[in-house]
């Protein structure tokens, strides 16, 4: 029998105003896939890891999380199980062992320090732990973004175009931490420009244009015998933009 | 020039007078200045960080009561605490606690204005960051709070600094009582206008002194969160 979705998605749409920025008839998120997303700015892609991080609701539709179905106001134990890494990793004032303590902190978890020390060691920033979060260069302060996420050991984990602007050394780094939380079980949805990424990382891709999903297949399928044109486009970095 | 060695003559004499007055009036702001802190930066963060109906009148509200003046607000508390008034069973009229109360509404409008600006000034992708790591709504105004807590800072120095310089509402309100109501502004403008300018420069150079001694504290404070950055 196959595991129940961790989230469902039902006649999905969101308006800002009159702008009818996502538009999702139904979409499905298996628990432990890497799914990708790919598509152009302004496709929805960033909108759709708002909602499924409850940081916002729908105006229309019915998202079910973990056999939940959700109304405007979710729950804080259940948005406690999903956290996003945001293309700009905003760290809080203080040290880096603050900033990735801090969301054991608000679990009130016993050895919050102790794990935000491992979880720096885990990305390879041990040595920083009591930088002050201000002094980071990009990549670095990305890194501590992505271990101050993993260390609450989130069922779900965002990515939300989490290597833009980063030196190759940096995105390696990170792309290692996402594939081993990945492998431990953790459900990613990797928002990324970059379909080399998607391609290394993700089981299933998702190609979204104006806010619909044109094409969702395995990582293979997606990019071998792709049924839409647009996707076949897409892939060779036509059009789109 | 006489007078200035017999104002340190009096202050370095204990006058007691003297210093009930300076008493008094740090009594007075002091309390005034904590009740506009509990009230005021709960409310500024509320309104800087929360969308809805009728904000944009609120905020308006507030910074007029910014820029209110002072006479105006005793003239209310006056008719609002007189026998007459709809407070007047409280009788706290000619008593320091109609003080309080005048220098609370001074006070206030600063503290939520300036607590309001420097939540707003808080990064607003820091505040969901806060939320999407598991933050509660009373999680992520705190953590807004310490992030801003320079600017919240100056909200309580821009309180103090305006209600302890304050002399119109106190002196409507308080009636500057001898030995009951009378603060360093009051007794200023009294013995001044009595000749006694020894007593007033004494006054005035106490007025002064506290008023830097509590914002150099103040900016030291500011000096120590700001490193904590």
């Amino acid at each position: 029998m196959k595991a129940e979705p961790i989230y469902q998605l039902e006649a999905i749409q969101q308006r800002y105003g009159e702008r009818l920025v996502l538009d999702i008839p139904s979409l499905q998120i298996e628990r432990g896939e890497l799914l990708a997303l790919v598509g152009p700015s302004g496709a929805g892609k960033s909108t759709l890891l708002r909602l499924l991080n409850f940081l916002e609701s729908p105006t229309q539709g019915q998202l079910r999380f973990a056999g939940h179905a959700l109304g405007s106001r979710v729950p804080l134990a259940l948005q406690r199980r999903v956290t996003t890494v945001f293309q700009r990793p905003a760290l809080l004032s203080g040290s880096v062992l603050d900033n990735v303590a801090y969301g054991l902190r608000l679990r009130r978890h016993p050895e919050a320090r102790e794990r935000a020390r491992e979880a720096l060691t885990e990305v390879g920033l041990a040595h920083l732990a009591r930088a002050a979060a201000h002094t980071l260069s990009g990549g670095e302060a990305q890194r501590v973004a992505l271990a101050r996420a993993l260390v609450i050991a989130p069922e779900v984990l965002l990515l939300d175009e989490p290597t833009a602007n980063l030196d190759p050394a940096n995105i390696a780094a990170i792309e290692r931490t996402v594939a081993e939380a990945h492998r431990r079980g953790t459900t990613i949805i990797l928002v990324t420009h970059n379909i080399f990424q998607a391609r290394r990382l993700a089981q299933r891709v998702a190609l979204m244009l104006d806010g619909r999903i044109i094409e969702l297949a395995p990582t293979e399928t997606f990019f071998e015998t792709p049924r839409d044109p647009r996707t076949t486009a897409f892939i060779k970095g036509d059009m789109l933009y | 020039m006489n007078y200035w060695q017999e104002a340190i003559d009096l202050l370095v004499g204990g006058n007691s007078d003297v210093w009930a007055i300076i008493i008094l009036s740090l009594q007075v702001s002091g309390l005034a200045l904590v009740v506009s802190a509990i009230i005021g930066v709960p409310l500024g963060s509320l309104i800087g960080l929360h969308t809805f109906p009728g904000r944009q009148l609120v905020i308006a509200i507030v910074y007029t009561g910014m820029g209110f003046p002072p006479v105006v607000i005793g003239l209310a508390v006056f008719l609002l605490l007189s026998r007459s008034g709809p407070l007047g069973f409280l009788g706290w009229l000619f008593t320091p606690s109609a003080m309080v109360l005048a220098q609370v509404i001074l006070a206030l409008p600063l503290v939520i204005g300036f607590t309001m600006s420097a939540v707003l000034a808080v990064d607003p992708a820091l505040r969901t960051q806060i939320r999407a790591l598991g933050a509660s709504p009373t999680q992520t105004t705190l953590a807004v709070l310490w992030e801003a807590r320079v600017g919240v800072l100056v909200a309580l120095i821009a309180g103090f600094g305006g209600i302890i310089s304050e002399v119109g509402a106190v002196m409507l309100v308080g009636g500057n009582i001898q030995g009951s109501t009378r603060v360093l502004t009051t007794a200023i403008v009294l013995e001044t206008r009595k000749g006694a300018f020894d007593v007033a420069i004494a006054l005035a150079l106490v007025l002064l002194g506290i008023t830097f001694v509590i914002n150099l504290a103040l900016l030291q404070l500011q000096g120590t969160l700001l490193k904590a950055k």
